[in-house]
């Protein structure tokens, strides 16, 4: 079975948190998200393309990707900076969707060796108002959601 | 709003009751009052044992419970549920579920990878494997449970 994924939003505060363990690691689960080659094929919505423009994850690093849907002409870019790396231990980020402009998030990774092989990672994001964090979420959603919600969506308001 | 794991395993669940099309239809259908087995069997070219199954499926997602009128059992649809999946969060959860899935798959493909097998993979964006270290300030704390 997978692990199951938290997410804590605060009534009240723009914040984020997500924790999730893997049964791996911690250096792998690391190198999944400082590796290009690795991100692309985990990082982003089934269903579509992921273009790494740039991915530098070091301390004062940065990157720039797009979600290109397979057919379609409409891209999604993202791009942000990497403020500090440790190795298999932490990161912070920032994270902006260019279809919203100036409204950055900044995210920190922790990665967690738990021993025997597991690792916890948390996220914890901060966006810069709570307008800006439900509004970044709904057009993330945009992008994110599974093939069948859209459908059920029209299926419910038909 | 916090989702504890048992609430993530019933989404899981109604989502991939969703995944199928005669399912889907079957909640359309359902989206305009209860019907029966037959009544629901009618527009698919597929058996109504068949349909039956799709409905236990639906079912056992909590999306639809059946009453217990002995003579129709008519299928009704549970609109608590479908509400709880138009829910923001719950579909950000889920956008993360998916990745951190393939993330598994990737890790699982690949149990042994480790930094220094991405330096040996051609990459043709830049990256260094060293990331020197940023100090010992520890930066934005994230709240942890269980450390």
């Amino acid at each position: 079975m997978t692990n199951p994924v938290t997410i804590t939003a605060p009534e009240g505060l723009p914040f984020i948190d997500i924790e999730r363990e893997f049964d791996v690691p911690v250096a792998a689960v690391f190198n999944a998200h400082r590796d290009p080659e690795l991100v692309k094929q985990w990082l982003g919505p089934n269903g579509y393309e992921m273009t790494i423009e740039r991915w530098d994850f070091v301390p004062q690093g940065g990157y720039r990707y797009l979600h290109t849907q397979p057919g379609g002409e409409e891209a999604y870019a993202f791009n942000g900076t990497f403020h500090s790396v440790r190795e298999n231990e932490f990161a912070i980020q920032t994270f902006e969707y260019e279809g919203f402009p100036d409204v950055v998030a900044i995210e920190s990774l922790r990665f967690e060796d738990l021993g025997g092989g597991r690792t916890r990672l948390s996220i914890h994001s901060t966006y810069p108002s709570l307008e800006a964090r439900d509004g970044m979420i709904q057009s993330n959603m945009e992008l994110g959601v599974r093939e069948g919600y859209e459908r059920l969506e029209g299926l419910l308001a038909a | 709003m916090i989702l504890d794991p048992s609430a993530d395993d019933r989404l899981d669940r109604a989502f991939m009751a969703l995944a199928d099309p005669v399912r889907r239809g079957i909640i359309a259908r359902l989206s305009r009052g209860p019907a029966t087995v037959n009544e629901l069997a009618e527009p698919f070219a597929i058996t109504k044992q068949a349909v039956s199954k799709h409905i236990q499926v639906l079912e056992s997602a909590g999306l639809v419970t059946r009453t217990r009128d002995a003579q129709r059992r008519p299928v009704h649809l549970d609109a608590a549920t479908l509400e709880a999946l138009t829910a923001w969060i719950d579909r950000y959860r889920l956008i993360h579920e998916q990745q951190f899935r393939a993330l598994d798959a990737l890790l699982a493909q690949d149990p042994g990878h480790d930094a220094a097998a991405s330096v040996a993979l051609d990459v043709p964006i830049e990256h260094r494997g060293d990331t020197p270290s940023a100090g010992q300030q520890t930066g934005p704390i994230t709240k942890e449970t269980g450390q």
